[in-house]
């Protein structure tokens, strides 16, 4: 992928100019500051990302910069303005004449930012009509041709649909022709591909930069993912506590960031290219609490370069080097930031691969009967598992990838017995449970762990933390006493790194990461020999995801457990995995070990999925299409219909075999679709 | 993503005015039922008459301070009156939601739990009790049972259980999908403590704040049935039945305004308090 | 669509089916005993006449040819007699029934008028004056009793300050309007009564009123509660984004999606309206079917309970399957 390119130099009046927005909620514990002074400017035709975790500001600025806010957020200072005209002072007429005409903005969610009872082309044209832009019939001609350049697949027809017929994909595609329609001088996309798995990212990423490319639209792109950021947009804003910490060209920020938020951000990311098993590199505690500002810099409690002025004096954004601002004392006179030291990991232990698997699944299916929609409709049925042969070795870990609908999280559910399996075998340490009544499973259940994806809905919310872990100590008898079983909740707390005195308090005082780590020691309190982890680190933000890895990495080496890691990001189970299987349709289409199967993809939609994921000089392949309806299985293999490579010999369906040692593949042209090479350095 | 964080967050309206927004309704409401419970318990020893003695020579008397809320056409004191009609009409609120809430949530609970032709045919059997008009229903079963307070009861019965298993299903429904459900699955622990230590205690909000709401209704049907003759057997006090014997009476309004009155207030209460009880177990309200 | 609604029309029939032998086995099944209630004690003392009456009434012949016998008359549309006023069931409830229907249309589109405006605006200035008000309105109307506040309004509004005519449809001295639906309204303007119109509305208005009371309140509340939903999802602020006018944002994109759960309020309400006019009819001795229900109920008329029963079951069974086909008007995502 090529960089993208300025479309105009910068002698035009700035598209936007943004200076000291101050932004407050007004809350009963005092103004909380959401965005502090954040001050950037954008040139027709270029391209901003605004870059940040949650809580950092970045989707209140995208909305203030529109003035979409509502009670109790208000913008009380600065000014914004477009095209040299006041945003601030616009009376609510001028402020609806220019939204939706001159500047635009798309939303994260696709599937709840169209109305579901109004049919698609009148949501995309209506403003194209009330902006007095054209009449209805001409305007619904250019929706029309609207939807067909965002890449909506048969444009007259999709025109008189409904959102629910549309998956998030194709919605998002909708939500984009809705911004464009006035074509607009400017668009703010607050999160557009968040929502989305990577291959359906890629698509809507790869749209905005054509957009930007054909029609000069100048973009502001908010993420919390600096990869996002980098293949759009040419600069970035880092933000931290409403504050923007550093502003400079993308790839130098990606290659050499100037502040040690950016670094941290930039380091917290797995990436694909890194050395398997290194550590990633997390820096511990949560930003700083709003209400309370800091005198110094916001970051020095976290900062590992910290000096001693940072602790009194607040840094001003100071330009380090030409074009490049930062928020920092340390690298104030123009150094960059020491690389990362790698901390060196254990030397892993080699699977015993002599041993019989403590956890081995057989042709497993399982199938979901829908309620009927009527007493007369036939039950539709969902295939979720269709066939998964896996076996998980004792000091394992062994990832489990795949988009939304691949059947990765009912896998994990069958595997520890929530779901009997329709059909199929799985034995845990040699002994079948396939059809092990409740009462026999809950003898082995100590054994077998999981760690669920929602730190929010995983933990019951009326029970502390510390009856929480206690609970399965008590209940299995393996503290005699309510004491011994506190002593050992303390325990359970200091090893994921919590503090003992945390036992008294309920889930919900807690962030995500804490309630992630809460979790693990739940799953760990029974000292199981296998964790089943679904998902545990994807609702979390990359630095605290970053320190939930390493925890689970240190955990595996001091207790020797197996995980079982179910996953949609490739860079995360390759930052923790040895081996992977790839999922696509409920089946396994390619399982090795992990460093062979991300670096040396041979089945096309490995290929597709390595190449997905938004990192800088990563070329892409394009995959068209989104996955088909689990609701009928297609017959063949199952990717044919999105495969690039796919002839007519792929209507059967290619068994899961052994192309190299411990390497499974499920495809008729093994690395018919090779990698794109990487592309060098950025020009 | 921090915007929907903070929206959340209450507008800056000073404090006190918030928590009597939110407290205030709860409050309100909790008094006036506990008052009305008070009254039922102790109506006999604090009713100024019998609520059943006949005077003849004071009938149809105007609120004084003799008589409170005047005399009826048999020159019953209405106040004492009012004050034991509480009793039924507390009982009778009381017993039908209960009972109901009882019959029903178990067997909206067993149809989610069983799944397939026990969910069908008892979901099919409360669909069915649905499509009748509640009152009418009532109306011919109360009708049919014969007059009394017990049979009235036993006819809202019928009619009343099916929005519990409706309820009731919903819930199990919710909770067998519940992570931390699956959590506890996945922890062996055995399902009688799954069942009382995570599912009940985070379904009974909710079944809490219906059946206060429902109290009130009940209360409200139960009145109405007694106006139509069905409730209780005169001269046993009742408010439905008091305002139906006065109904006639224009002239001397408050033989028929003052049980009236009294049920307003006991349903507004109950009204208070279900809404009062609905915020307080919201649990995003209890972060502070 | 159509598949549709054949399936909800077929699954009406089947329950409407259901709901008969329901209800003949409640009007069968029960200790009540007809007899002493028609006869009175001292004709009922006697067993010759008792045993008379009840050949006469078929209420000799065991249980399920006495259905048979009620089925094959339903098919041919006969709900047999009344024991009370020795009619034709069906006869009787095409007499009283025009009364309630237009009654309870009144209430309803009074409900639907006040309630719908109310709860949009109570949403829109959430927490301002306007949802204030609107919160006592929905409270005091869900929480009268509604024969108490047919009292307090006739001992208010006709006993105390005379504004309003007394109980029943009409004047006692007038005629009802000469006409085909028996709906007065509608009969009067047919034939150009004006006079007669207007009385009809001024003895409408009381009692719509105290029928509507509960329905406004329930409509109220859920218009509102919908609207702060819808006006809380994202396609509102991408409208506002648009730059569409908050008018438009507001009718225009909130309160479509805000409609759907009002209607199915809205028929259930309708239905409910047509059963709980009872009380309201009786107050205001207004002679539609709640009062014929009532008396029925109250003499243990078996085939008139059975047929009344029957009868509004059926239309709470209609409104029902609108209400299903409005939602798939309303709502796309129901639609197959």
């Amino acid at each position: 992928m090529a960089a993208p390119q300025a479309a105009t130099p910068q002698t035009t009046v700035p598209v936007l100019e943004v200076e000291d927005l101050r932004t407050v909620f007004l809350t009963d514990a005092g103004p909380v500051h959401a965005v502090d002074g954040v001050s950037f400017s954008l040139g027709p035709g270029e391209t901003l990302g605004i870059v940040g975790e949650s809580g950092s500001g970045k989707s209140v600025t995208a909305l203030s910069l529109l003035r979409l806010l509502q009670e109790p957020a208000r913008i009380v200072g600065g000014s914004i303005r477009f095209q040299g005209r006041e945003v601030l002072a616009m009376s609510p007429r001028e402020l609806r004449d220019w939204r939706g005409d001159r500047a635009a903005m798309v939303f994260q969610d696709p599937m709840t930012g169209l109305n579901p009872v109004k049919r698609i082309l009148g949501q995309v044209t209506e403003h194209i009509v009330s902006h007095g832009r054209m009449p209805p019939k001409p305007a619904r001609r250019r929706g029309i041709e609207l939807l067909r350049r965002m890449g909506v697949a048969a444009p007259e027809r999709a025109a008189a649909a409904f959102p629910h017929e549309f998956s998030g994909g194709m919605r998002q595609r909708v939500m984009m022709a809705i911004g464009l329609a006035n074509d607009p001088a400017l668009l703010i996309a607050d999160e557009p591909t968040t929502a989305l798995d990577v291959t359906i990212q890629a698509q809507i990423l790869d749209l905005l930069r054509g957009l930007n490319q054909e029609f000069g639209t100048a973009i502001v792109l908010i993420s919390h993912d600096l990869g996002v950021i980098g293949s759009v947009c040419r600069r970035v804003a880092v933000m931290y506590a409403g504050e923007v910490v550093e502003e400079a060209p993308t790839a130098d920020v990606l290659e050499d960031p100037r502040h040690p938020y950016a670094w941290a951000l930039v380091n917290a990311v797995p990436r694909l290219e890194a050395p398997a098993g290194a550590r990633l590199t997390a820096i511990e505690g949560t930003p700083p609490d709003p209400l309370n500002p800091l005198p110094g810099c916001r970051f020095a409690p976290r900062c590992p370069f910290r000096i001693a002025r940072c602790d009194t004096e607040h840094p001003p954004l100071m330009e380090v080097a030409p074009g490049r601002r930062a928020r920092c004392w340390v690298t104030a006179d123009g150094r960059s930031l020491p690389r990362p030291t790698v901390p060196a990991t254990a030397e892993r232990r080699a699977p015993a691969t002599g041993e019989a698997p403590l956890l081995q699944a057989t042709g497993l299916e399982k199938k979901f009967v829908l309620p009927r929609k009527s007493l007369f409709a036939q039950p539709a049925m969902v295939h979720a598992v269709n066939g998964v042969d896996l076996v998980l070795r004792r000091g394992e870990s062994l990832g489990v990838v795949g988009e939304s609908g691949c059947g990765k999280s009912t896998l994990a559910r069958l595997l520890t017995r929530l779901h009997a399996p329709t059909a199929g075998r799985i034995t845990f340490e040699g002994q079948d449970i396939t059809t092990a009544t409740p009462a026999a499973l809950r003898s082995l259940r100590p054994r077998l762990q999981m760690v669920f994806q929602d730190p929010y809905a995983s933990l019951n919310p009326r029970m502390t933390v510390g009856q929480i872990l206690a609970e399965p100590l008590l209940a299995h008898r393996r503290a005699p006493s309510r004491a011994a079983a506190a002593e050992r909740v303390a325990s359970l707390l200091d090893t994921v790194g919590l503090k003992p005195a945390f036992a008294t308090r309920f889930p919900h005082e807690f962030s995500g990461g804490q309630r992630q780590r809460i979790s693990i020691a739940r799953a760990l309190a029974l000292e199981p020999a296998v964790v089943v982890a679904d998902e545990p680190v994807s609702a979390l933000d990359v630095n605290v995801q970053a320190q939930v890895l390493n925890l689970m990495l240190s955990l595996r080496e001091r207790l020797g457990l197996s995980y079982l890691f179910i996953a949609h990001d490739l860079a995360v189970v390759r930052a923790f995995c040895d081996r992977v299987a790839v999922m696509y349709l409920g089946r396994i289409v390619e399982e090795g070990p992990a460093d062979e199967v991300i670096t040396r993809p041979l089945h096309p939609y490995t290929v597709a999925l390595t190449s997905a994921i938004p990192e800088p000089g990563r070329q892409r392949v394009l995959l068209g299409g989104e996955p088909p309806s689990t609701l009928r299985l297609p017959q063949g293999c199952a990717f044919r219909a999105r495969c690039p490579v796919a002839q007519d010999v792929c209507a059967t369906l290619p068994p899961l075999a052994e192309v190299a040692p411990g390497h499974r593949l499920a495809c008729h042209f093994p690395g018919a679709l090779a990698p794109l090479p990487r592309q060098e350095r950025l020009p | 993503m921090s915007a929907t964080t903070a929206t959340s967050l209450p507008r800056a309206t000073p404090r006190w005015r918030r928590r009597l927004r939110r407290y205030g309704p709860a409050w309100f409401g909790g008094g006036i039922v506990l008052a009305w419970i008070l009254i039922a318990l102790l109506a006999p020893w604090i009713s100024p008459y019998q609520p059943n003695a006949v005077d003849v020579t004071a009938r149809l008397q105007p609120p004084s301070a003799t008589h409170w809320m005047g005399t009826d056409t048999l020159g019953r004191d209405v106040f004492s009156r009012l004050l034991h009609g509480a009793r039924l009409s507390l009982a009778a609120g009381f017993s039908v939601v209960i009972l109901g809430a009882l019959i029903g949530t178990a067997i909206g609970t067993i149809a989610a739990w069983a799944r397939g032709w026990w969910d069908e045919g008892l979901m099919r059997l409360t669909d069915l009790v649905l499509c009748f008009p509640p009152i009418i229903l009532a109306l011919a079963i109360a009708a049919a049972l014969g007059i009394g307070p017990l049979n009235t009861v036993l006819a809202m019965l019928v009619v009343w259980w099916p929005k519990f298993a409706r309820l009731g299903r919903a819930l199990a429904l919710v909770q067998r999908s519940q992570e931390y459900v699956e959590a506890a699955t996945v922890l062996g622990l055995k399902p009688r403590r799954i069942l009382l230590r995570h599912i009940m205690p985070n379904t009974l909000g909710p079944l809490a704040v219906l059946i206060t709401l429902d109290l009130g209704n009940a209360i409200l049907t139960f009145a109405g049935l007694s106006f139509l003759g069905l409730g209780v057997i005169p001269p046993m006090a009742e408010w439905g039945s008091m305002v139906a014997e006065g109904r006639e009476l224009v002239e001397q309004w408050w033989v028929a305004a003052f049980p009236g009155l009294a049920i307003l207030t006991v349903v507004v209460g109950f009204n208070f308090c279900g809404d009062g009880l609905r915020d307080w177990l919201d649990p995003k309200g209890r972060t502070q | 669509m159509s598949r549709y609604i054949v399936q909800r029309l077929v699954t009406a029939v089947m329950m409407a089916i259901l709901a008969s032998a329901v209800i003949f086995l409640i009007a069968n099944f029960v200790p009540g005993d007809p007899v002493l209630a028609q006869l009175g004690d001292i004709a009922a003392s006697d067993p010759a006449t008792v045993a008379r009456w009840r050949a006469k009434w078929g209420l000799d012949l065991p249980l399920w040819e006495r259905y048979g016998i009620f089925l094959s008359g339903l098919v041919q549309g006969d709900l047999g007699t009344s024991i009370a006023t020795r009619r034709p069931v069906l006869d009787d409830i095409f007499q009283y029934a025009p009364a309630t229907i237009e009654l309870a249309t009144v209430a309803f589109l009074l409900s639907l008028v006040i309630g719908i405006p109310l709860g949009i605006a109570a949403a829109v200035w959430r927490d301002g004056w306007v949802d204030s008000v609107a919160r006592v309105v929905s409270l005091l109307g869900v929480s009268a009793p509604t024969f108490w506040l047919a009292f307090i309004m006739l001992a208010i509004f006709y006993g105390g300050l005379g504004w309003a005519p007394g109980p029943g449809r009409l004047d006692p001295i007038a005629f009802p309007p000469e006409g085909p639906t028996g709906l007065f309204l509608l009969d009067s303007v047919m034939a150009g009564d004006w006079e007669t119109f207007g009385d009809t509305v001024a003895h409408l208005v009381l009692p719509s009123i105290v029928l509507a009371a509960a329905t406004i309140g329930l409509i109220t509340r859920t218009t509102r509660a919908a609207m702060l939903d819808s006006l809380q999802q994202d396609y509102i602020r991408v409208s506002r984004a648009k730059g569409m006018r908050e008018r438009t944002t507001i009718l225009g994109h909130a309160l479509p999606n805000a409609l759907v759960p009002v209607v199915t309020l809205g028929g259930l309400a309708y239905a409910n309206l047509l059963a709980g006019a009872v009380m309201t009819e009786t107050v205001f001795s207004w002679p539609g079917l709640g009062r014929y229900t009532f008396r029925s109920a109250a003499a243990l008329d078996f085939p008139a309970i059975v047929g009344i029963t029957l009868v509004v079951s059926v239309t709470f069974l209609l409104v029902n399957l609108a209400v299903d086909l409005s939602y798939a008007l309303l709502d796309p995502r129901v639609r197959r």
